[in-house]
């Protein structure tokens, strides 16, 4: 299931370390798990773990035959990733700066007793 | 997954649970940011997406009220409604969110408004939706490219 592949890429990507990872594979675009887990305060193994999870998600690949064993960073799946979320995250930045002007345009004193009071009942059925 | 700009809009889509967190920061307090969400008048200058009217139906934001609104481009209407569910002045809203094309879905949605001094707030809307694919499909929402192509994109980027 598609779905499921993209709920594994969120779940990969939820992790610092992970992120972390990814950031600098995309950099230097091929690694070994040793020159990946040198700057972390964690174990090798710890780091492998996080590259299975990364690797089962689709977002890196491990050639299987060379001694180094380099880790790959599959560029197009994170782009697809990364332009999903920022579209959505965009959008919503769009409508708050719609929400900043109206804020901006609303009386500065909510007191006033002219004022409508947020709980009173609002007009309903009457299309604006 | 996690983008962050200062000051700008902030997307969390948590991994364990199906929720979409939205977090940005307003130059208004917390009263006026809560006006602008129950007043009616107000909420259709802004909630609706760039180009499409925004048409409100019923909007009665207080607990035990409802709401109904439309989206209408190009003579199509897209229709949304839902209950609120526990309304406190200047600082929370929860709600449901129907949309009415596909009525047994249902998200549960929160807003809650931290006060920041200075006439500054924090809103943070959550949406708890019923599966992950309903979540996934609300990110991939106006996309250049709807969530089965998108689907399908993943699909074949995982394959290859």
């Amino acid at each position: 299931m598609a779905s499921d592949a993209l709920s594994r890429v969120f779940a990969a990507l939820a992790d610092p370390t992970r992120r972390d990872i990814v950031a600098r594979l995309a950099v230097v675009e091929d690694a070994t798990v040793n020159e990946l887990a040198e700057p972390y305060d964690v174990t090798v193994q710890a780091v492998s773990k996080h590259l299975r999870v990364l690797e089962d998600a689709g977002l890196v690949s491990r050639t299987r035959d060379a001694q180094r064993r380099p880790v790959h960073l599959e560029a197009e799946v994170l782009d697809l990733m990364t332009r999903w979320i920022e579209r959505y995250r965009r959008q919503a930045e769009e409508r708050y700066r719609r929400l900043d002007d109206v804020l901006r345009s609303m009386p500065d004193d909510p007191k006033d007793p002219n004022d409508i009071p947020p709980t009173s009942p609002p007009q309903t059925g009457a299309p604006t | 997954m996690n983008t962050t700009s200062p000051s700008e809009t902030e997307i969390i889509a948590d991994p364990d649970i199906p929720l979409i967190r939205i977090i940005r920061e307003f130059d208004a307090p917390p009263e006026k940011v809560f006006r602008a969400h129950t007043d009616p008048e107000l909420v259709v200058q802004w909630l609706g997406p760039r180009g499409i009217e925004m048409e409100i139906d019923t909007y009665d934001c207080r607990t035990g009220g409802s709401y109904r609104y439309l989206h209408k481009r190009a003579g199509e209407e897209y229709a949304f409604n839902g209950c609120f569910h526990e309304v406190r002045p200047s600082e929370l809203i929860v709600q449901t969110f129907t949309f009415e094309g596909f009525p047994n879905g249902v998200a549960l949605e929160r807003l809650v408004l931290e006060d920041l001094g200075s006439g500054r707030t924090r809103l943070v809307a959550t949406s708890l939706v019923d599966t992950f694919e309903g979540r996934d499909a609300m990110i991939a929402s106006g996309m250049e490219f709807g969530i089965r192509e998108g689907y399908e994109r993943l699909d074949e980027l995982l394959a290859g």
